[in-house]
């Protein structure tokens, strides 16, 4: 199904980013993921009476540095509010975010569009403000489970202006946002675990209409497949209705990842007035001008700056260059390969093709990798040094995937998998294997070249992959012009 | 020497001189309270076995001779301030079953400091209300006259003290909840400075607005307790992160050249006219020790009790939305589903008052309203505040009544909530600058105390108190006893 013609979509997105702190924004409890639900809920989590909240300053730093990746205002002012309402995840009964002062507002960032141009997205702002536990509706009878050890992980809500005018510009946003906090190092980005949610605002419009649609709000959308499938449902039903005369009420709405459809929320859940106010407890966040310019100096590098730098200074190909810098672990990991293979093309290649698909096949991240970086970096010298070939190293890359070997050297040197290059070895060989394929040796010297894989490959099935292929060529091409 | 009414000077020159000990101090409280409580409703929780062995620690610290001024000097809490592994009620029937897993850095710092906690005392639930009529746990007497009510919402530390079943007691003031009661029950309240003391711990009606503060039977006691009590608490980001003073230092320094503010917004209708003339009594008083009297205007005070009322009720209604049923408290029984049970737990758990100001906050904050009610009232506190900063360029403490009449009736204005929050319009506008201001006796009206109240600039806390001190020198009125403690 196609998305009809004649109608203009307005898409805006706010992300949630769970910021990577040790520690919870108002509490000292744990942000670990994965543990015994409520043992990672204080005091200050479970809303006791009489507690109150205190800031965890790291949270200012790393906020400050998305702003300065998306050339945003820093405010020099902030403050904390209340967002009130009622649900048992929700302990205080009420939410501190940031309302009216948030810390980043302004900025922007660029997607790559289908047809390769670059499209400027503008970002409203950026604010700080606590995750909610979670309510566990399946495990318990009638009953509704509440774990708070998520309650109070800090999350920055990135909202974009409706700029977005697809569900493909959706996901090339939310991917740029991903590849951006995971590069400042301010988010884990494992999606799996939640650390970056989307909440999207979808509207529609004639194509001839100068204001915005009524729009709806699908919420908690937490892949980028779901963002897609989410944006492209609401567009179409959207558009049907109004075509069919009827009108899109303003709602907010969840995806069912089952049905692959959108459904509102029940009314009960969507409080239509969260009666902000400043939060009385927390004082006015102060940034100074020295705060920022100390973080700006310890910025990292980001994936396009990353990107150029890999295309300049090791010559890769510029969709090499991309793929590496895109994520900022495999760019990591690059760069540790090349400080001991000194080869920056070769150890691109490995990675795109051997590393990555390995990590594909297992589903491992790169950060998981059972071959280090240093492993892969001495493996590719040496294919590089021509103490083995390529086909001997993938053998070498396997056994250092399933941890039978940690050396690539000592695996080599106890299989004796050093490559045979020396000609006066090679090439008896290589005439045993001529005579014994008289044949194929006839079409050879006729001029069928292809016949040249041929015994190449012969060769190397006798040696078990060991011979230096390029070496085999040249004694080849020899013996035959010899015996002509 | 009568221990009853002797103050923490006093029995702690006894303790150290081993004329008695601290455990034979406690259980003399403890009989006390023992006798004369089921009259009083003073005390909710009374913490008997605590309070021995607190005495017992105190009697080998004096020992010792590590003691602090406050070493085995029985003290009462107001039952808003968490106590591990005591009963917190907040006079409340949403937290009659919660026991405190942790302790308020306020009494800590007491507890640290050597005192001996005696029990848990009844206060207006969730600290709303002028009268201790609105606690859960029923009506505080006044020990004056058990008929009448004790002011509120720290009634009852007021009156456990005024009966003479603790030595100090302490209390929290978001409106006047320490000034009103001191006032009615004849004993020195002091409301220190927003900040001055951690609020970790203490349960929360205003969060702008609440502040711990004491009741003693003088100024010097009460410097002595503020000494302990104040401090910067990382566990508290409004807490102010300064060095405390040395309160009981400057107690002596006399007052001459000293200038004293009158605003005549303080002395309008609605003021009774016998409190009023015990007032200027007592400010003649102040003159005669060498004070000079200046008249000042406030003239934005007026506004102070409107915007209280939005925004106290504003906060109070979010702080008290985390007593919904669901993780401690009140729960109503059998909830059908998650609507039923908000509203069931929260309509049976909170009292009138409680729920009326939460109405009251919420409409306040509503989309439409806000502007209206909560934006301009924020703006009126500031214009208060400012008033205040002006007036302290030209004064050195403003004085004026602390409540516009003694102890009234209980009952009298339960129907009348307007009367009754007009009992704080001489102490809300310190309270929404966040100024420190201290109430002393300074008479009797038809034999019921009558509170004289002095407001200070910010911090300026030793100067309230060396004031307060030195007009206690020169008068008894802080002696006066009420009759039935004679008996």
């Amino acid at each position: 199904m196609n998305i009809p013609t004649g109608w203009q979509i307005d898409i805006g997105l706010e992300i949630h980013a769970q910021l990577n702190t040790k520690s919870k924004i108002f509490s000292g409890a744990s942000t670990l993921f994965g543990s015994e639900p409520n043992s990672q809920a204080s005091a200050v989590d479970l809303a006791l009476p009489g507690v109150l909240p205190v800031v965890n300053e790291a949270v200012y730093a790393k906020a400050v540095r998305f702003g300065l990746g998306v050339s945003a205002d820093i405010s020099r002012v902030s403050a904390f509010d209340r967002k009130n309402y009622f649900y048992p995840d929700l302990p205080k009964g009420y939410q501190i975010t940031q309302m009216d002062l948030p810390i980043v507002s302004g900025g922007h960032i660029d997607i790559l569009l289908e047809d390769s141009t670059e499209k400027r997205i503008r970002i409203t702002r950026a604010h700080l403000e606590e995750d909610a536990g979670k309510s566990l509706h399946e495990a318990f009878d009638r009953y509704t489970g509440i774990d708070l050890n998520r309650a109070g992980t800090p999350l920055l809500e990135i909202v974009s202006e409706p700029d977005i005018k697809s569900a493909f510009e959706a996901v090339a946003y939310a991917r740029k946002i991903h590849q951006l906090v995971t590069y400042l190092n301010i988010c884990d980005g494992d999606m799996s675990q939640g650390s970056l949610r989307f909440d999207a605002n979808v509207s529609v419009r004639r194509e001839d209409s100068d204001t915005l649609g009524v729009r709806t709000e699908t919420k908690n959308l937490n892949s980028f497949r779901f963002l897609e499938r989410a944006i492209y449902y609401e567009t179409v039903r959207q558009i049907d209705r109004l075509e069919a005369g009827r009108s899109v009420a303003q709602e907010t709405r969840l995806y069912d990842h089952n049905k692959d459809e959108t459904r509102p929320m029940r009314s009960k859940e969507t409080a239509t007035d969260y009666r902000y106010f400043p939060e009385p407890d927390l004082l006015p966040v102060i940034i100074t001008d020295e705060t920022i310019a100390k973080i700006k100096a310890e910025m990292p590098e980001l994936p396009t700056q990353r990107q150029q730098r890999f295309i300049e200074d090791f010559n890769l190909a510029a969709t090499d260059a991309a793929l590496l810098a895109n994520d900022r672990n495999l760019a990591d990991y690059f760069e540790a390969t090349i400080k001991n293979s000194q080869d920056p093309i070769l150890s691109a290649n490995w990675i795109k093709v051997e590393l990555l698909g390995h990590l594909n096949r297992d589903a491992v991240s790169i950060t998981d990798s059972p071959v280090s970086a240093i492993q892969l970096g001495d493996l590719v010298a040496l294919i590089q040094a021509g103490t083995i070939s390529g086909k001997i190293a993938k053998d070498v890359f396997a056994a250092l995937w399933t941890g039978e070997t940690s050396s690539a050297a000592t695996y080599i040197e106890q299989h004796d998998l050093h490559q045979l290059s020396d000609p006066s070895a090679l090439e008896p060989l290589i005439f045993d294997i001529l005579k014994a394929n008289p044949k194929q040796l006839e079409q050879l010297r006729s001029g069928k070249d292809k016949l040249m894989g041929f015994f190449v490959g012969q060769v190397m099935k006798q040696t078990q992959g060991k011979a230096n292929p390029q070496e085999v060529n040249n004694i080849i091409k020899r013996l035959l012009q010899e015996t002509v | 020497m009568n221990l009853n009414n002797a103050t923490i000077t006093e029995l702690h020159k006894l303790l150290t001189d081993k004329a008695i000990s601290a455990t034979e101090l406690t259980q003399h409280f403890l009989s006390r309270i023992a006798e004369n409580d089921s009259e009083i409703n003073s005390f909710i929780t009374i913490t008997p076995e605590v309070a021995i062995e607190e005495a017992k620690a105190a009697d080998l610290v004096l020992a010792k001779g590590q003691h602090t001024m406050l070493t085995g000097i029985p003290m009462a809490h107001k039952d808003i301030f968490c106590i591990e592994d005591i009963r917190t009620t907040a006079g409340s029937k949403m937290l009659a079953n919660f026991i405190a897993p942790y302790t308020s850095t306020c009494i800590e710092k007491l507890r640290h400091a050597g005192t001996v906690t005696l029990g848990k005392t009844n206060m207006d639930e969730f600290a709303m209300g002028s009268s201790n009529e609105s606690s859960y746990f029923g009506p505080v007497h006044n020990p004056w006259d058990k008929t009448k009510v004790p002011g509120g919402s720290s009634g009852g530390s007021a009156a456990s003290l005024a009966a003479c079943l603790c030595v100090a007691s302490t209390g929290t003031d978001t409106g006047g909840s320490i000034r009103q009661p001191a006032s009615m029950c004849g004993l020195t309240g002091l409301k220190p400075t927003y900040g001055r003391i951690s609020r970790w711990g203490m349960i929360a009606f205003a969060s702008s607005l609440d502040q711990a503060g004491c009741f003693t039977r003088t100024a010097e006691d009460a410097a002595i307790l503020l000494e302990h009590m104040a401090g910067h608490d990382s566990k508290d980001s409004t807490s102010l992160n300064l060095a405390v003073p040395e309160f009981t230092a400057a107690l002596s320094e006399p007052l001459a050249g000293l200038k004293v503010g009158i605003c005549s917004d303080y002395f309008k209708e609605g003021l009774e006219p016998e409190v009023e003339n015990l007032v200027m009594d007592g400010i003649k008083e102040l003159a005669k020790m060498g004070a000079e009297v200046v008249e000042i205007e406030l003239p934005h005070t007026k506004f102070s009790l409107s915007a209280y009322y939005v925004i106290a009720p504003a906060e109070c209604s979010a702080n008290l939305s985390r007593y919904d049923g669901v993780r401690y408290g009140y729960r109503c029984k059998d909830p059908e589903n998650l609507e039923d049970l908000y509203k069931r737990s929260r309509s049976e758990g909170f009292g009138s008052e409680v729920k009326k100001r939460i109405m009251v906050g919420a409409f306040a904050l509503s989309a439409g309203y806000y502007d209206a009610y909560y934006r301009k009232a924020q703006q009126l506190r500031r214009l208060i505040k400012n008033d205040f900063v002006s007036a302290f360029e030209q004064v050195d403490v403003i004085v004026g009544p602390t409540a516009p009449g003694t102890a009234f009736p209980l009952g009298a204005k339960t129907n009348d909530p307007v009367s009754m929050y007009l009992q704080d319009i001489y102490t809300i506008a310190a309270s929404l600058a966040g100024v420190p201001a201290i109430s002393i006796p300074v008479g009797l009206s038809k034999g019921m105390p009558v509170g004289l109240q002095l407001i200070g600039n910010y911090l300026e806390e030793a100067k309230l108190l060396r004031v307060a001190h030195q007009f206690q020198q020169q008068t008894n009125w802080h002696q006066q006893q009420p009759q039935s403690n004679l008996l």
